[in-house]
């Protein structure tokens, strides 16, 4: 007898896996069933059987696809689950690794949700040209969310800290369940209706797909396209895309995130405005009075140019200088005159007739006081006054001779 | 003018444009007297007004008429 190979559990277990493993039709199968049991533990996986009238699969989906899955399955749900067939050796259990499940006959949700976004975008709902842009500086932020949640306070706590100014009117509605999208709708309208909104949040925190689910809705993406005020989308997480996202002016990938592209400039920067728009006010008093101060250095020294003082005051010089000539001129010429006159002193005392006659000169005068220079103007017998250096004779002419000229 | 009904967003948009003006020069220095004086005074007010803002919080509540009436609210209702 031929030794028989004999397995240990573990080997046998794992050789069955490697022909699921193998069998290329095992490894992306669809199948429909009935949703049983389904569960998701702490794991964060989720655990459920298929089963119809003839027998049951036992099924598992991991985490990460799960986070995928628009649809939750429920217990007695049909659904089609498409995975791969392979085996759990730690328990010999042979199962249905699910990649997504989708609800049968009604279609993919995720379809669905393609289709309508398509759709909106070929209609132009969500163009670039439709984006307004927002107001730098909001005084009422319009908020439409539900109250008391983490997602209102989370808005609520990064307003308070980047700009205190503002108000805050929160519209309220609900944001998750089948009466979501109606309520998130009329929200919207009653906040467009306000007059003094400036900007609106529509936000939401983190959830499952399904959560957020209300914000795919077609009613919603248009009343969030159509509004009149510029609205922020801050739905979920980083990750989550949502139509309103889409449909929005803007899309922030958290609420708090959407409060901060609300308020793009903080209080502490307006502050930091006013107090270097305070400083130019004061640089610009400062430079027009220096300017003016100039204008009025340059006009005194133009002033003093064109004063005639300089004139004047070199006139007066001249004049001094004249007057210093006119005195010099005259001083000199009263000296001149003096010694002149000692001259014609002399000159006159040297003609004078009384040096004249103290030389033995005579002065003969006739009766009528006539000074004789010629013996023809007398006839003898005539009287004659004779006046000598000293005393005077009268005489009487006895004879007269005319010299022959 | 009267300054008590300026928001603080007229007060600075003043205030820049008192900046500008200015600015551009071709002012009397009377002019440029008055302008820096009502510019200090719109700074002031700004500076108040920051120093003294805190949010306010309303809510939209359906009302008989058909619209809306604001109902303020305590924006921190002891979660932090």
């Amino acid at each position: 007898m031929i030794e028989q190979k004999r397995w240990t559990v573990g080997e046998l277990t794992r050789y069955v896996r490697q022909i699921f493993e193998t069998d290329y039709r095992l490894q992306d199968v669809e199948v429909e069933g009935e949703i049983s049991d389904f569960r998701v533990p702490g794991s964060g996986h989720a655990y459920f059987t298929m089963k119809d009238a003839d027998a049951q699969l036992r099924c598992v989906m991991w985490r990460s696809d799960l986070a995928n899955q628009v649809y939750l399955p429920q217990h007695g749900d049909r659904v089609i689950a498409r995975g791969r067939m392979s085996i759990y050796e730690a328990s010999g259990q042979y199962q249905l690794y699910c990649q997504r499940i989708q609800p049968a006959g009604q279609g993919d949700l995720h379809a669905q949700f393609e289709r309508l976004k398509a759709a909106l975008q070929v209609e132009g709902l969500f163009d670039a040209e439709r984006k307004r842009p927002l107001p730098p500086l909001p005084q009422v932020i319009g908020v439409a969310t539900s109250p008391s949640t983490a997602a209102l306070q989370d808005v609520l706590n990064v307003l308070r800290r980047r700009c205190p100014l503002a108000r805050v009117l929160l519209s309220p509605t609900l944001v998750q369940g089948d009466q979501a999208p109606p309520q998130i709708v009329a929200a919207l309208a009653a906040l467009n209706g306000q007059p003094d909104v400036d900007v609106i949040l529509l936000v939401r925190g983190g959830g499952s797909l399904e959560d957020l689910w209300c914000f795919n809705d077609e009613q919603v993406a248009r009343a969030v396209a159509d509004s009149r005020i510029p609205l922020i989308a801050g739905v979920g997480h980083e990750v989550d895309f949502t139509l309103a996202d889409f449909a929005a002016d803007l899309r922030a990938p958290t609420p708090s995130a959407a409060a901060e592209l609300a308020t793009p400039i903080t209080s502490d920067e307006l502050a930091g405005n006013v107090a270097a728009l305070r400083l130019q006010l004061a640089n610009r008093l400062r430079q027009t009075i220096e300017a003016h101060q100039r204008v009025l250095t340059d006009a005194q020294a133009g002033l003093r140019q064109t004063s005639p003082r300089g004139r004047i005051d070199n006139l007066r010089q001249r004049i001094d200088g004249q007057v210093g000539r006119v005195r010099q001129a005259a001083r000199g010429g009263l000296a001149l005159k003096r010694a002149a006159l000692h001259g014609a002193q002399r000159t006159l005392e040297g003609v004078s007739p009384a040096r004249t006659l103290a030389r033995g000169y005579a002065i003969v005068q006739g009766a009528d006081g006539r000074v004789l220079r010629n013996a023809a103007e007398s006839t003898p017998g005539d009287r004659l006054n004779i006046q000598l250096s000293r005393g005077r004779l009268q005489a009487t002419v006895t004879g007269q001779e005319s010299d022959h000229e | 003018m009267s300054d008590e009904n300026l928001t603080f967003e007229d007060a600075l948009d003043e205030l820049e444009s008192i900046v500008s003006r200015l600015e551009s020069g071709d002012l009397t220095l009377e002019e440029t007297l008055q302008l820096f004086e009502r510019g200090q005074a719109l700074a002031a007010r700004c500076e108040e007004t920051l120093r003294q803002a805190q949010l306010r919080l309303e809510a939209l509540q359906p009302s008989s008429s058909g619209g809306y009436d604001r109902l303020p609210m305590d924006d921190n209702p002891g979660e932090e």
